[in-house]
């Protein structure tokens, strides 16, 4: 019988998309004879398309649903089940290292480049989980903080000659400082309107950055910003991309490193405990407005160290790199990679910037596939690719006997 | 004679024109089991949520004197300070922290008696690894206590329910408090957890020196558990005493049953 109502179902769903995509697939004005032709064979293909379409998305979602009555309970992800064995954790590791470590030098420049922006992406989408995956607190204007780095990185090196090095750890304060700005002001507001308050923000420093042309040039924007130098030494061009490239894998290990560290202390937890019930959190005895301020103020740290290294790696920026769809994409790293799991957003970077470079070669529907993958994850894996893991404790009860016998 | 533990004198909550609680008095000893009773809306839970800061009282005095300590007041504190005081308190309908695990949830309890920041958090210096790892085996313990250990890493919603009416028990008394605040942690269970509930109270008071005060629907636990009960009804205080004298009350039969002179 499920079989028979779905064939109904797709049947529906067929004639509605042919009755839909009709007056674009079908008729056709020809302007120079000046009469409409009507392709009707394009008529039958959109709904036989349609038709076996909806069957194999109805099959995957079923299938989907029995897997997940089956595996309630030991839900863990692969990649989690590998690392936590310790046959696998190494060789794993090494393989992701060697090959991390091989990378510039054995594809050209112009996949170096593109690895790089997906690595800065890495960044943003670990500072931005901080702020949205771990604290729950929806942010569509992280891209600001973003541009402060960037704009840090160019200004300072215009009217200071201050140079990468410098700069990073400064723009890392800067970072925090408007990561507290904005914060305390918008503490009071959770939800719609954090989102909506967070987007005005952004907003603001992109026009405020287009206009104000005596500060930064205005929509013109900053040129010739130096590479990194190494120890005063200046690389040519190619061993500049390789440079920058280790930088930001020194970058994002060192994100990870700290990342990983926060969510599992005390700070990391009270920020959950905020996602998850703001009421309980407070009972608890956490300081809600400190717990959120330092979730911007962290979040907003790393979004201006991936802006210097931005501004560093393009050596040209202006205000049109820091719209809202930038923000809008971060935010789909870290949804789309799994909100709160260092890993998934990880990979969600990797698959969202590396992706769309790589479709270049059907560019025409390039929007049109990332979509669509957007929106099957969203469906199939609404956890994000990677769903998150907490910890896990282990007890030793010698060790604890041990605590024990301490104590007393 | 000792000063009472939770001194609360005619406290007054509005919202609106509408008068939740309508200068209630109630004053709790050290040691004691007391029962905060009363017909659905009647107010209770809003009595709590004025203590703990979670709302601002409009007028009245919430006073505390911890044990070995000075009275201080409690009015318009917020209740991450409240809590730091030493008064813990779990909720009617069940707020635990989802996406944690059993033990995580504990510690968020001790949050407030670490002392950790950030910069030691992303360092981490042997001070802090020591801090961490006896918020972790304090917060066992803690578990082990309530019965709870075999869950240890399970996400708490996942746990059956009783479990998870345990869990935020052990919660609160990770926070070390001395006073703690029950709302209807019977709500919802089969009389073997109810009973099992009743022994861990008497358990807490005897054991962990706790003061307890607790909201609770079912009267067969209230009557046997309470040295104390206080009655209140439309936002107002009917009646304390122990709990004969309730039995015995007639106001408090007739908040409970009606009036028989109200039904013609």
């Amino acid at each position: 019988m499920a079989i028979k109502n779905q064939i109904k179902q797709s049947l529906i769903i067929a004639f509605w998309f042919m009755i839909l995509t009709f007056p674009i697939m079908v008729i056709k004005v020809n302007t120079i004879r000046h009469t409409i032709d009507f392709r009707w064979a394009n008529l039958v293909g959109v709904g036989i398309v349609t038709f076996f379409a909806s069957m194999t998305w109805n099959y995957f979602l079923r299938r989907n649903e029995d897997q997940k009555k089956k595996e309630m309970d030991d839900d863990i992800p692969l990649i989690h089940r590998l690392l936590q064995n310790d046959r696998f954790r190494r060789p794993f590791l090494g393989v992701v290292a060697a090959f991390f470590l091989a990378y510039p030098f054995v594809f050209p420049m112009y996949h170096t480049s593109i690895m790089i922006s997906a690595l800065v992406y890495v960044m943003l989408g670990l500072g931005l989980n901080i702020v949205v995956g771990l604290a729950g607190l929806l942010d569509l204007g992280y891209v600001a903080f973003y541009a402060v780095g960037a704009y840090a990185y160019a200004l300072l090196n215009l009217h200071f000659g201050l140079s990468f090095w410098v700069v990073l750890p400064i723009s890392a304060l800067l970072g925090t400082f408007f990561g507290v700005m904005l914060g305390y002001p918008v503490l009071r507001l959770r939800g719609d309107y954090l989102a909506i308050v967070t987007l005005g923000f952004g907003e603001i420093i992109r026009i405020v950055l287009e206009n104000w042309d005596s500060f930064s040039n205005g929509p013109r924007g900053i040129g010739d910003i130096p590479a990194p130098t190494f120890f005063g030494h200046q690389f040519n061009q190619e061993n500049t991309m390789v440079y920058i490239y280790f930088i930001v894998i020194g970058l994002v290990l060192m994100t990870i490193f700290f990342v990983n560290r926060l969510e599992n202390s005390k700070i990391g937890r009270a920020w959950i405990a905020l996602r998850d019930d703001e009421i309980a959190c407070q009972a608890m005895g956490i300081d809600k407005f400190k717990t959120k301020l330092t979730a911007f103020a962290l979040g907003a740290t790393w979004a201006a160290m991936g802006g210097v290294v931005f501004a560093a790696k393009t050596s040209y920026i202006n205000p049109m790199s820091f719209t809202i769809w930038e923000s809008i994409t971060i935010l789909c790293v870290v949804v789309i990679g799994g909100m709160g799991s260092a890993i998934g957003v990880i990979a969600g970077a990797l698959v969202l910037i590396l992706l769309p470079e790589y479709l270049r070669a059907v560019s025409e529907y390039r929007m049109l596939v990332f979509g669509a993958l957007q929106v099957i994850v969203m469906v199939f894996k609404p956890d994000g690719l990677i769903k998150s893991v907490r910890k896990v404790y282990t007890f030793n009860v010698q060790e604890k006997a041990i605590h024990e016998q301490t104590n007393t | 004679m000792n000063k009472p533990i939770l001194n609360v004198k005619n406290l007054t909550m509005s919202f609106g024109g509408l008068k939740a609680l309508d200068d209630v008095s109630i004053s709790i000893e050290k040691g004691q089991i007391a029962a905060l009773i009363g017909p659905n809306g009647a107010g209770k839970t809003t009595f709590f949520n004025c203590i703990t800061g979670i709302y601002e009282p409009t007028k009245g005095v919430v006073e505390i004197t911890p044990p070995g300590k000075n009275t201080q007041s409690l009015r318009g504190l917020k209740p991450n300070y409240v809590t730091e005081r030493g008064i813990a308190r779990t909720f009617q309908n069940i707020r635990l922290f989802h996406g944690m695990t059993v033990l995580e949830n504990v510690m968020i309890g001790r949050h407030c008696r670490l002392s950790s920041g950030i910069i030691k958090a992303m360092l981490q210096p042997p001070s802090q690894k020591n801090e961490e790892q006896k918020a972790v085996t304090d917060s066992y313990e803690i578990l082990e206590k309530i019965g709870l250990e075999k869950y240890v890493n399970d996400m708490a919603v996942n746990l059956p329910y009783g479990a998870q009416r345990r869990l935020e028990i052990a919660r609160a008394l990770a926070t070390d408090p001395f006073l703690l605040l029950l709302d209807e942690p019977a709500a919802g269970m089969n009389p073997q957890e109810t009973k099992e509930l009743d022994d861990l109270i008497l358990w807490l008071r005897d054991n962990e020196n706790l003061t307890i005060l607790l909201i609770e629907h079912d009267m067969k636990l209230v009557m046997s558990l309470s040295d104390w009960i206080h009655v209140v009804d439309y936002g107002k205080k009917i009646a304390e005493g122990t709990p004969e004298d309730i039995k015995a009350n007639s106001d408090v039969i007739k908040a409970y049953l009606g009036d028989e002179s109200d039904d013609a």
